[in-house]
């Protein structure tokens, strides 16, 4: 995936939309940001997620971070190798480190959504 | 003087045949098992526990033993935690025959020194929160959190209202938002000002009619008292709501000022942490609540009460049954079972008795007087943002040590255990980085102050890396958290595979 | 006597040093209108000579053990305790430490929990245990509330009338505030009927509450019970005795998913209740929805084996309003007199104490139903305690016992108000290995009288 061609929410998921199925990662920032990763969990194929709402945490030793869907549908697909090597995670968040593919219920994504040149702003905005 | 036998576990000690405990041949006549017990409830093997001795029993906890700090052994400032002096005179009472070996269903008749204590027990928690009514039930403060919330529910229930909120500052035990969510309630984290106290603008706005309960620690996690809170009372009860005091920090404030006084009407009470529990490694606890007079039917119950008078009783003819157990008439229900950690409120009984009134207030005035030195000992190399006054405790910042040196509070807290004292707690509250809560207690010498204020003098100017490395002397130096973490290893695994 | 250490001289060198004249002054944040202007109302400070007396003269008015002799149980038990135990639980290393945060300074307490963890695993055959939870109650209601978590069905549990009274009270109270559904079903026979229990269970089920053995000594058909619970996807937690695993199937073997108990037997006092021990192990697979602490294996940096709290992010100081409880302080000393007495008795003194209970039980209950008007309330196998009906009422019985020196009950009326079916003129009587055949043979000639 190209970051520049992502649409990220303020909560650091990008989404990538193609047809009706969503891709959906974390932001190089935000992986970033979370170091000594150790564990991911990830609803599986079948599952809701919903716009806004909280769809898995991922985990380091002493923190748990929710992670939020930029999108409502159902879970067709989760990046199962994750579980083994979160490493991906943070090597290559656009790409291996994928982490949902949703079919969405309703075409086209929110406008609350930001492009990356937004996001960078919202990312070192609220690093001050 | 090496100690490395308990390195070992238990089950790398095991050899077959070996046992540490040997019971009586049976004494009734003798009948296959299998007519007692049909073989399908029976399991086809015995568990496989390891079979060693008594002699290697005790060699290896006590050697495991060795390998803790301890009060009785350290100076343990363990902040939010009380780490007080436990003393030695408790463990015997609580161990009296009559006391330790009585069956929780013994009749009332049966149990009316124990009922006697405990009834004692609740009235001298009433008269020390100002609050008239006790529930001993809950076997921590977390379960007291939980249960003071289930009794506001019903309290709302009764009059109709539906409250789904519970409010809490930022800087609040994370066992109040867990209670919280366990008893069903929404939680509403509140920013608070930039001294740490309870943002009255911030409240003001997050209160509404559907706020049932403001959780709040006082004095605070800072270890400052919030004095707004006849305000904070005033706004919570204007919009219906009740105030939940969190006990934890009682330790500042016996015989000075009680919750029921300023504005509270729940609470807490931590009787491992303010009466002197002991800690037992990470428990038992004891959280009995106190709560006003119009919550006090809600209770779980049983509660001890006092008949007046012979024959006036329900349970019994006996004319000397003075004590009985009753449940509050809109009981929200069990929340254990039995009565209660009742070996640890006999430990805060004898601790009450022999402190008396005077005894109580000399406890909160000395363990002020330690902090408050404390803090004028290390104020000038360990900033205190919150100023030069404390309650029981204080919380300083190495951000400033941590952006000009590199050292964390981390570092220290871990260099402090090469210099043979225990780390206070560290990086909570969250909203002081960097952060070192220090709680010396009333039960340490100034001397000891003195030494630990030296140590971390001198830790503050040592090699940073010879920091970050830390500890040198403890059995182990840091371990692999995230090896931990990423895979479990959570019981012994044989190594046959 | 507040066990203070500083002088007066000391007091005032260390008010100077803060730059106070007074310990008053250092109180200035709490507003003058708050304060307490009166002494507290608390009895007269007593000297360790006078506390020692009164607590005898409060201890002399119990009659405990030592005076009557016990066959009282439901859920708290007079076994025996081994003299190693207090030795253990009495070193100040242990009891006097807290949490152990700072695993370079808690090696101690860390490993004896990592072998409290191991020893729970082998005694009930599941994969993964915690290091302790408050009691038996809350450790059933912990239960459901992981199920709840790892099923995702938040509407309805279904718990056997033959599950401790107070348990079930618990979990009843735990539940009533997030609209769940708690279905007891019936047990008038001693022992659930397993088609009833199919009858209740559906795919809106989280779990299914079984007790082995249960409130009335009986033995349930668990593999029936934990079969029925999996066919609707629902998990089976299954509250056991510990001692009875000397001798009877670990949950692990007839397929519990969640497995907890009151550890009390295992080397604890009765204590009038608590503090006591709740147990809590699982299936690997439920680790990360598990309440309570972990302790893990891990190395440090020389690479030596060692031990930290592990998986904290499901606790509530990292998790807060998200963990999968409430609980912080634990029940740490008592999971440590737990680990000390399954590691004395090993696998051969349990199973002897386990037989030993099913001998004596089972010889008292033959005695004590031959006593005119007494009878056994079910005919269903059961291991250490037994119900027995008492046909003129139960009150009489307890009387005769109380003469004559024996504590026996509890009396199920104590029970009625949740719902215990069989409640009328019945009593249970529980029998350990520390009952002798003359005590057994005196109590039914007690009750014949």
């Amino acid at each position: 995936m190209e970051p520049d061609r992502l649409k990220y929410a303020k909560t650091d998921e990008w989404v990538s939309l193609d047809g009706e199925v969503a891709t959906i990662g974390i932001s190089d920032f935000a992986v970033n940001a979370l170091t000594d990763l150790v564990y991911i969990d990830l609803p599986s194929p079948g599952k809701k997620v919903e716009a806004g709402k909280p769809f898995g945490v991922v985990e380091s030793v002493k923190a748990a971070s929710d992670m939020y869907s930029p999108v409502t549908g159902e879970v067709v697909e989760s990046n199962s190798k994750l579980a083994d090597d979160l490493g991906k995670l943070s090597s290559d968040p656009f790409g291996a480190g994928w982490l949902l593919k949703v079919r969405v219920t309703s075409p086209g994504l929110s406008a609350d959504l930001m492009d990356r040149a937004a996001y960078e702003q919202h990312w070192a905005a609220r690093a001050h | 003087m090496r100690n490395t036998l308990a390195t070992k576990l238990l089950f790398d000690l095991s050899q077959p045949g070996r046992r540490g405990a040997v019971f009586p041949k049976s004494d009734v006549p003798d009948q296959a098992l299998d007519e007692l017990i049909p073989r399908a409830h029976q399991s086809t093997s015995a568990p496989a526990l390891p079979e060693v001795t008594e002699p290697e029993v005790i060699r290896h906890f006590v050697n495991l033993s060795t390998k803790n700090m301890s009060v009785d052994t350290h100076f343990y400032p363990l902040g939010s935690c009380t780490m007080k002096y436990n003393p030695k005179r408790h463990e015997r009472l609580s161990a009296l025959p009559g006391i330790v070996d009585m069956h929780p269903y013994r009749s009332v008749e049966d149990s009316q020194g124990m009922l006697e204590l405990l009834f004692t027990m609740q009235a001298m928690l009433a008269e020390i929160s100002g609050l008239p009514a006790i529930s001993l039930q809950p076997a921590a403060g977390a379960q007291g959190e939980f249960t003071a919330l289930l009794v506001s529910s019903a309290y709302f229930r009764d009059k109709g209202e539906t409250r789904t909120k519970v409010l809490f500052p930022n800087s609040a035990h994370g066992t109040n938002p867990a209670s919280a969510a366990l008893a069903g309630f929404e939680c509403v984290q509140l920013k608070s000002t930039a001294q740490g106290f309870v943002d009255l603008n911030e409240l003001s706005a997050h209160l509404d009619q559907s706020t049932a309960v403001f959780m709040v620690t006082n004095p605070n996690t800072l270890g400052m008292f919030e004095r707004d809170l006849p305000e904070i009372a005033r706004r919570v009860h204007a919009v219906g709501g009740l105030v939940y005091i969190d006990g934890a920090n009682m330790n500042a404030i016996c015989g000075i000022t009680r919750p029921g006084d300023f504005g509270g009407d729940m609470m807490h009470y931590n009787v491992h942490k303010t009466f002197t529990g002991p800690h037992g490694a990470g428990g038992p606890g004891s959280g009995p609540i106190a709560v006003r007079d119009f919550l006090g039917d809600y209770l779980p119950g049983p509660v001890v009460v006092r008949r007046e008078g012979p024959g006036t009783s329900g349970v019994s003819s006996d004319s000397t049954l003075v004590y009985d157990l009753a449940v509050p008439a809109r009981s929200i229900g069990r929340v254990r079972s039995f009565f209660g950690n009742v070996g640890i409120l006999v430990r805060g009984y004898c601790y009450l008795r022999t402190l008396g009134a005077a005894g109580v207030r000399a406890m909160s005035e000395n363990a002020v007087l330690n902090a408050n030195y404390l803090l004028a000992k290390l104020k000038d190399v360990l900033p205190v943002p919150q100023g030069d006054r404390c309650m029981h405790e204080f919380v300083a910042s190495a951000r400033q040590l941590k952006e000009e040196r590199g050292i964390s509070a981390m570092d220290i807290a871990k260099r402090l255990l090469d210099y043979g004292f225990h780390a206070p707690t560290v990086y909570f509250p969250l909203v002081v980085p960097e952060s070192i809560m220090i709680e010396p207690t009333e039960t340490e010498s100034r001397e000891t102050l003195d030494a630990f204020a030296q140590a971390i003098r001198d830790i503050v100017r040592e090699d940073p890396e010879l920091l970050h490395q830390a500890p040198h002397e403890t059995p182990i130096s840091r371990p692999d958290e995230v090896r931990a973490a990423r895979t479990p290893v959570l019981k012994w695994i044989t190594s046959e595979g | 006597m507040a066990y203070l250490y500083n002088t007066p001289q000391q007091q005032r060198e260390m008010l100077a040093t803060i730059g106070v004249g007074s310990i008053a002054e250092l109180f200035e944040q709490v507003p003058e209108n708050l304060r307490l202007r009166r002494p507290l109302d608390l009895p007269p400070a007593l000297t360790e000579i006078e506390l020692e007396n009164h607590l005898r003269e409060l201890a002399a008015k119990n009659t405990t053990k030592k005076t009557g002799v016990c066959f009282l149980g439901g859920g708290s038990y007079d076994h025996f305790i081994p003299s190693a135990i207090d030795a253990v639980a009495s070193r100040s290393e242990f009891y006097t430490a807290y949490t152990p945060y700072q695993a370079e300074a808690s090696q101690g307490t860390l490993q004896a929990f990592f072998e409290y963890q191991s020893l729970i695993c082998q005694l009930t055959g599941m994969d993964v245990s915690n290091a302790s939870l408050y009691e038996g109650g809350t450790a059933v209601s912990e239960a459901v509330f992981m199920a709840m978590r790892v099923t995702d069905r938040h509407s309805k549990v279904v718990i056997l009338g033959s599950v401790h009274p107070e348990y079930r009270q618990v979990c009843e109270t735990y539940l009533r505030q997030v609209n769940c559904e708690l279905v007891v079903v019936p047990v008038p026979d001693g022992i659930a009927d397993v088609a009833a229990v199919r009858q209740v269970l559906d795919d809106r089920t989280a779990c299914l509450v079984i007790q082995q053995p249960n409130f009335f000594g009986c033995l349930e058909q668990t593999r029936e019970l934990t079969d029925a619970a999996r066919k609707v996807g629902a998990l089976s937690v299954v509250s056991f005795d510990p001692i009875s695993l000397g001798l009877l199937a670990r949950p692990g073997e007839y397929g519990a998913d969640i497995a907890v108990a009151e550890g009390q037997a295992l080397g604890i006092p009765m204590q009038y209740g608590g503090p006591y021990l709740g147990i809590l192990a699982c299936r690997q697979e439920f680790v990360r929805k598990m309440p309570g602490r972990l302790i893990g294996e891990t190395v440090d940096r020389e690479g030596q084996r060692c031990y930290v709290l592990n998986l904290q992010a499901r606790e509530q100081h990292i998790r807060r309003e998200k963990a999968t409880s409430n609980i912080c302080t634990n029940q740490g000393l008592m999971a440590l007199r737990a680990t000390v007495y399954l590691s004395l008795l090993g696998p051969t003194g349990l199973r002897e104490v386990a037989e030993l209970c099913t001998r004596k039980a089972h010889y008292a209950a033959e005695r004590l139903s031959k006593v005119p008007g007494i009878e056994l309330a079910f005919r269903q196998p059961f291991f250490k305690e037994f119900a027995l009906r008492c046909r003129a009422g139960v009150d009489p019985i307890l009387k005769k016992a109380r003469a004559a020196g024996f504590d026996i009950g509890p009396d199920l009326k104590r029970f009625r108000n949740s719902g215990v079916s069989s409640a009328e003129n019945c009593l249970l009587i529980a029998v350990t290995e520390q009952r002798s055949r003359t005590e057994i043979d005196k109590l039914a000639e007690a009750l014949s009288g």
